[in-house]
């Protein structure tokens, strides 16, 4: 892509502006979950709008997700298009009966005639040692129940590109971003939470990968931190004379099936990486793919790195030791492309 | 009501030590996170949330309770588990990481367990409350005189955890109290823009149990309330809620912006300060001397010193050790 003006946002404030331009173009937007306002939301996706919409726009709820994550599923019903913040993906345990049962339900058990046309927003991601209840990245749990999209941008041009996408989807989307990638103050200072974004509104298709690094030896999928992390054992892989070929899957449902297999296809090496948990997770389904539709081409083993099914610990060395991170796929990547 | 003298002093000394941790814990928490705040960086990473300000519910109920009676706490824990009498080496051990702590490092601030003593807390708002609830169920069904106590924050009142498990502890008439701390603030949001009724102790009307409210973060009624409260859970009376008006010196967590409040609105509260007004009581109403008072703080600081001191000079797990303690 030809940039000529750079704009430099970071992730939050390029998905803040998306939801103010989708409510700006449609009145039937509106923002609701905990401290959302004033605030503008722990992790500052709401950043701002408060202030511009109102509190009749961007309403703070209690601490009651059943009731509020249920009521934008009523209000959608309704026709309207809310924007719900889950705060933390971890606290889905006291609300899933409204998002898998009704939320991912209704608009199949209606045949159609019900649309839920709403965003459920939500944080994922650990690092930085706040322990096994907050530090979840549970992409597979909710990518595994049907009639939702499950979508997880990787940099901040997308992340306001697939807000605007999923605002305008008639299905409800699981909107999840990754704390380290707002680029907030308090957060590790990455480079990849600062990108270039647009100032109109624009789209980026949910459901379409994106190969973010051509390669010819090896492909590394990954989705959000992982990409970067893909991205800087690229670096050092290419130096070892090795070309890797980095997917950001950027939405597991639907899932780009089509960009894995052709990468495959074209590298014979498959390396998986996710934030998640391994077991039953995002690394079985992109393995199971790859032996169903191009086992054939395949010159290694596929390999998975992923969080080694424990809760994530708090003390940094141990949360350290389970979390994917370059050097992890830096050195299983050149295993694999030496067997 | 007689208070016992004891009890005040007891009180006090743990509500001196509750601040002493939480200053130092302030002081610890800050360490390597500038010039840029990291929350990830420093000898105590991740969130924390302090409870400087909120000793006298803890204070005040602990001291009724036995070891064998349950205490479940929040995201906000420590001056729960301090008066609830959870081991301070290894409490502090845990939040900084280490092999000693309680949970050998894996659970962190958040997430303190000690079975020696009943006590455990964690993140998710409101989730404490059935814990307590079952705990009251075991103690009834064994036929004991122990009680369980939910602390929560206002906040966690709106949670459906909570309405739930009231209505049962009522159905069952179990030895079950909720101590909601009104800081008036969850996160952000006031408690007047999260809940339709004033006090949540008049919401246990919708369950026929006892409604109790404590004004103005006071430790002498808090003391009172809670005493009235578990003798009647003791006695099979049934369940109660106690509000307690509390204050929130700090912000939600260390590094909140505190965009929300008026920073003139601390400054103010802190001219009430209980540990204050409890040591005048101590010194102009029951005869305590200047010199008693400075013993139980010099005991309560050295408590707390040692704490620090065996949390920081304690061993980091080994990093595999990530993989114990859970079937893999
Ligand atoms: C189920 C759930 N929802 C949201 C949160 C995020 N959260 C943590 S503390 C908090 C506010 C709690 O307020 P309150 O219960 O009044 O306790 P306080 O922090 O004031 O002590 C929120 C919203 C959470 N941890 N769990």
């Amino acid at each position: 892509m030809q940039q000529t003006k750079q704009r430099l946002l970071t992730g939050n404030k390029a998905l803040a502006e998306a939801i103010r331009l989708e409510m700006e173009r449609d009145p039937n937007v509106f923002v609701m979950g905990e401290d959302v306002g004033v605030y503008g939301g722990i992790f500052g996706a709401t950043e701002g709008l408060f202030q511009k919409f109102g509190p009749e726009r961007v309403i703070d709820t209690p601490i009651s997700e059943t009731a509020f994550i249920g009521a934008a599923i009523g209000a959608a019903a309704e026709g309207m298009r809310p924007i719900v913040e889950l705060m933390f993906v971890d606290f889905f345990g006291v609300c899933m009966d409204q998002i898998y049962n009704h939320m991912a339900k209704i608009p199949y058990m209606s045949g159609g005639r019900v649309k839920l046309p709403m965003v459920l927003m939500t944080a994922v991601g650990g690092g930085y040692s706040d322990a096994a209840q907050h530090s979840q990245t549970l992409y597979a749990t909710f990518a595994h129940l049907p009639g939702m999209k499950v979508v997880a941008p990787s940099t901040p041009y997308d992340l306001k590109g697939m807000m605007i996408s999923a605002i305008r989807d008639d299905n409800p989307v699981v909107f999840m971003f990754h704390k380290t990638l707002q680029g907030l103050g308090w957060m590790d200072q990455l480079d990849a939470s600062v990108g270039h974004v647009p100032e109109e509104a624009y789209t980026v298709p949910l459901g379409k990968a994106n190969i973010v690094r051509e390669g010819t030896d090896i492909t590394i999928v990954g989705i959000q931190m992982s990409v970067h992390q893909a991205l800087e054992a690229a670096k050092r892989l290419e130096q070892q004379g090795i070309q890797a070929e980095v997917i950001d899957l950027r939405s597991l449902v639907p899932l780009d099936k089509e960009t894995i297999i052709q990468s495959v296809k074209k590298t014979h090496r498959l390396l998986v990486v996710d934030e998640d948990y391994l077991s039953y997770g995002m690394t079985a389904e992109i393995a199971a793919i790859a032996a169903e539709h191009c086992l054939y081409d395949l010159e290694a083993p596929v390999k998975r790195i992923a969080v080694p099914d424990v809760p994530i610990p708090y003390s940094r060395p141990l949360e350290q030791f389970v979390l994917p991170n370059a050097d992890k796929i830096f050195r299983e990547a050149i295993q694999l492309v030496n067997e | 009501m007689a208070i016992s003298k004891d009890h005040l002093l007891w009180m006090y000394e743990t509500m001196y030590k509750i601040r002493c941790y939480e200053d130092k814990m302030a002081e610890a928490y800050a360490e390597g996170k500038s010039p840029v705040f990291n929350i990830g960086a420093g000898p105590v990473p991740g969130e924390m949330h302090l409870a400087t300000g909120q000793e006298p519910a803890a204070a005040g109920m602990c001291v009724h309770l036995k070891k064998e009676d349950t205490v479940t706490a929040p995201h906000r824990p420590h001056h729960h588990a301090i008066a609830k009498g959870v081991d301070l080496n290894r409490m502090t051990a845990e939040i900084f990481g280490k092999a000693t702590g309680l949970g050998k490092g894996k659970g962190g601030h958040m997430h303190l367990f000690d079975p020696d003593v009943k006590f455990s807390c964690g993140g998710i708002v409101g989730a404490g409350i059935p814990h307590a609830l079952g705990a009251a169920l075991a103690a009834k069904k064994k036929g004991t005189d122990w009680v369980a106590v939910a602390f929560i924050g206002e906040g966690a009142a709106n949670q459906g955890a909570f309405h739930e498990s009231l209505n049962m502890a009522a159905l069952w008439k179990l030895p079950f109290i909720v101590v909601i701390e009104n800081n008036q603030y969850g996160i952000s949001v006031p408690k007047t823009a999260s809940t339709a009724v004033p006090s949540n102790d008049v919401r246990a009307a919708a369950y026929g149990i006892k409604g109790y409210y404590v004004k103005d973060n006071d430790p002498i009624d808090m003391y009172n309330v809670s005493k009235e409260a578990v003798e009647r859970a003791r006695t099979g009376q049934g369940p109660s809620i106690i509000e307690i008006e509390t204050y929130r010196y700090l912000g939600h967590f260390q590094g909140d912006p505190e965009v929300y409040r008026d920073k003139n609105e601390v400054t103010l509260l802190r001219q009430k300060d209980p540990i204050i007004r409890l040591r005048n009581y101590l010194l102009n109403e029951c005869g305590v001397t200047e010199e008693t008072i400075a013993q139980l703080e010099n005991k309560a600081t050295f408590e707390v010193d040692q704490a620090y001191a065996f949390a920081r000079e304690s061993d980091y797990p080994k990093p595999e050790e990530a993989l114990e303690d859970v079937f893999v």
